[in-house]
């Protein structure tokens, strides 16, 4: 081996193992700061229009980075199933000044902060803040004021609220005719079971997005399937007044004229009937949000 | 004459493609290509946005770069390397040998904008096909980030005209920021008195105004860019480059260089 090839050799060695001893130091530093340092730094910042300033012309890019940032954020925490998502609404705050017309930050940064938690940050004050922010930037997109109708309806139950929301987005050009039914629907049957799939039925027609499109589509599933579990308990009780007992299979129901065939839910399964009077369906699992609604309307019977 | 001015202009232009100008384009592609499926995984309904928020942005950025670091030797290099005095010893004025140089550092920034450009647009259309009517209004973003180069390749040929390189450099970029908060000077002058405003105010009128050459956020949401707007920002853009150029002309006609 020559000298000046035993010298690259050292060098590359040298190299690598410096290379190394690099990545290692990284390492400690990512370390000692934690997964969440480069995220607290918004914490800092005095405001998105100040970064605005700073970003030389180019912050249509930079609010992109920062709706990455929230969706990471928010994923994370979704993941972990946190309780609390601090930097969420700065990170939402951040992005919208940069592009006050990056609908897409309000129309699903509003729905992750809105729902409870684990599912979301549980901060529908926020939420409404963030979606009247992008109101008040893009007057014209109707379909934010839908978003703050649902927020005002499912997390606030804020009835007239979002009769309004429903109201003043039905009057905005090229407007669904249905934002006009639901203004009347929150006027006269808000606590309908029928009134909140209408509305996650509208989330699940909006969205383009697969993750939002499957929440709203459980949702949906579980409405229904409670809906189908409350009316058939009613049959069963129905059933129970005119025989004096409660029957103990589905077939009994048909002959009484109660049922046409054996009731299947949402997803084509048959319903389950207990011996208690109680209906379920077969594979709860099916069914993320099964009972939520039923349990903040309590059943008339 | 023209043919003194297109002589110097063809050999800057040769000079820059020589010195790897143009391996920026690999980058550039590779930005692209990467970004888009990149940020459908790790983002929510961004992937158009975050392409022509990039590309766009990424053609600026690197045109300005380039006109910078290529523009502040442009003069310096020529007199550094003594070449200066072989081309003024022939039958070229110096205003010639300016005009030239500027010509062919925009030159070097066009066929770069123009291969970015096709680069992008075939990004476009792979990720985010077909294109539509509308796709129209970036062709219109792309020739307002040529005309903030217009700008910026005076501005470095003016200081590379009395000043060394770095300091070429570093006053060159402070007035590209400066000028990108050249609203903001308005703003200011509007809301203050006496000598301020009116120091503010006509610095508002002196620094460059690339705020208004920078539409891109606009046509990254579909918003039309209007006609009036293209036209103005032309005619600013242009007689902005003429005043500085010519004192760069001025400049350099007085320079002793001996």
């Amino acid at each position: 081996m020559t000298v000046s090839r035993k010298h690259s050799v050292i060098a590359s060695l040298l190299l690598i193992g410096l290379f190394a001893g690099s990545v290692l130091a990284l390492r400690q530093i990512q370390l000692l700061r934690g997964n969440q340092a480069t995220l607290e730094d918004v914490l800092y910042l005095p405001s998105g229009k100040t970064i605005k300033r700073m970003s030389l012309g180019y912050s249509g890019l930079l609010a992109d980075i920062y709706w990455t940032r929230a969706v990471q954020y928010f994923g994370a925490a979704h993941m972990r199933r946190a309780e609390h998502y601090d930097l969420l609404y700065p990170l939402l705050d951040i992005t919208t000044d940069l592009d006050p017309q990056l609908i897409v930050a309000y129309e699903y940064g509003s729905v992750f902060l809105s729902q409870n938690p684990p599912e979301g940050a549980g901060e529908p004050d926020k939420a409404v803040a963030l979606v009247q922010k992008g109101i008040r930037e893009n007057p014209t997109y109707w379909r934010l004021y839908f978003t703050l109708g649902f927020i005002q309806f499912q997390d606030r139950h804020d009835y007239r609220a979002a009769q309004e929301a429903f109201e003043k987005g039905s009057q905005i050009h090229g407007a669904m005719p249905w934002m006009k039914v639901m203004a009347a629907r929150m006027a006269e049957k808000a606590d309908d079971i029928e009134t909140a799939m209408a509305l996650w039925n509208g989330v699940y027609e909006n969205t383009v997005d697969k993750d939002v499109k499957k929440t709203a589509l459980g949702h949906l599933q579980s409405l229904q399937a409670d809906a189908g579990i409350m009316e058939l308990e009613r049959r069963v009780q129905f059933y129970r007044e005119r025989t004096g007992s409660l029957p103990t299979d589905w077939p009994e129901l048909i002959p009484a004229g109660l049922l046409r065939g054996i009731p299947l839910d949402p997803t084509g399964d048959p319903y389950k009937l207990l011996p208690n009077g109680k209906v379920e369906v077969t594979d709860a699992n099916k069914y993320p949000y099964l009972g939520e609604w039923l349990q903040k309307h309590p059943k008339p019977f | 004459m023209i043919s003194r001015l297109t002589a110097i202009t063809l050999n800057t232009f040769r000079e820059a493609v020589r010195d790897r100008v143009l391996y920026n384009l690999i980058v550039f592609v590779l930005i692209l290509l990467a970004s888009a499926p990149l940020f459908s995984q790790i983002s929510i309904d961004i992937e158009r946005l975050m392409l022509v928020n990039l590309g766009l942005s990424a053609i600026s950025i690197f045109g300005v770069i380039i006109a910078i670091f290529i523009g502040i030797g442009l003069v310096a290099k020529e007199i550094e390397k003594k070449t200066l005095y072989t081309i003024l010893a022939r039958p070229v004025r110096r205003w010639e040998f300016v005009v030239g140089k500027y010509l062919g550092l925009v030159l070097t920034l066009v066929t770069n904008a123009a291969f970015m450009t096709i680069g992008f647009f075939g990004a476009l259309l792979l990720y985010t096909r077909p294109l539509t009517r509308s796709d129209a209004s970036l062709l219109v973003a792309i020739y307002f980030i040529l005309l903030e180069f217009l700008i910026i390749t005076a501005l470095t040929l003016l200081f590379s005209s009395f000043s060394s390189p770095i300091f070429s450099a570093l006053f060159a970029f402070a007035l590209f920021v400066i000028g990108t908060f050249s609203e903001d000077l308005k703003n200011f002058a509007s809301m203050s008195h006496g000598i301020s405003r009116w120091g503010a105010s006509a610095a508002s009128w002196v620094i460059p105004n690339f705020a208004s050459l920078n539409v891109i956020s606009q046509v990254a949401h579909k918003q039309p860019v209007g006609g009036s707007l293209v036209l103005f920002n032309t005619a600013y853009a242009l007689l902005y480059t003429a005043t500085v150029t010519l004192g760069a002309v001025l400049i350099f006609e007085r320079r002793n260089l001996k």
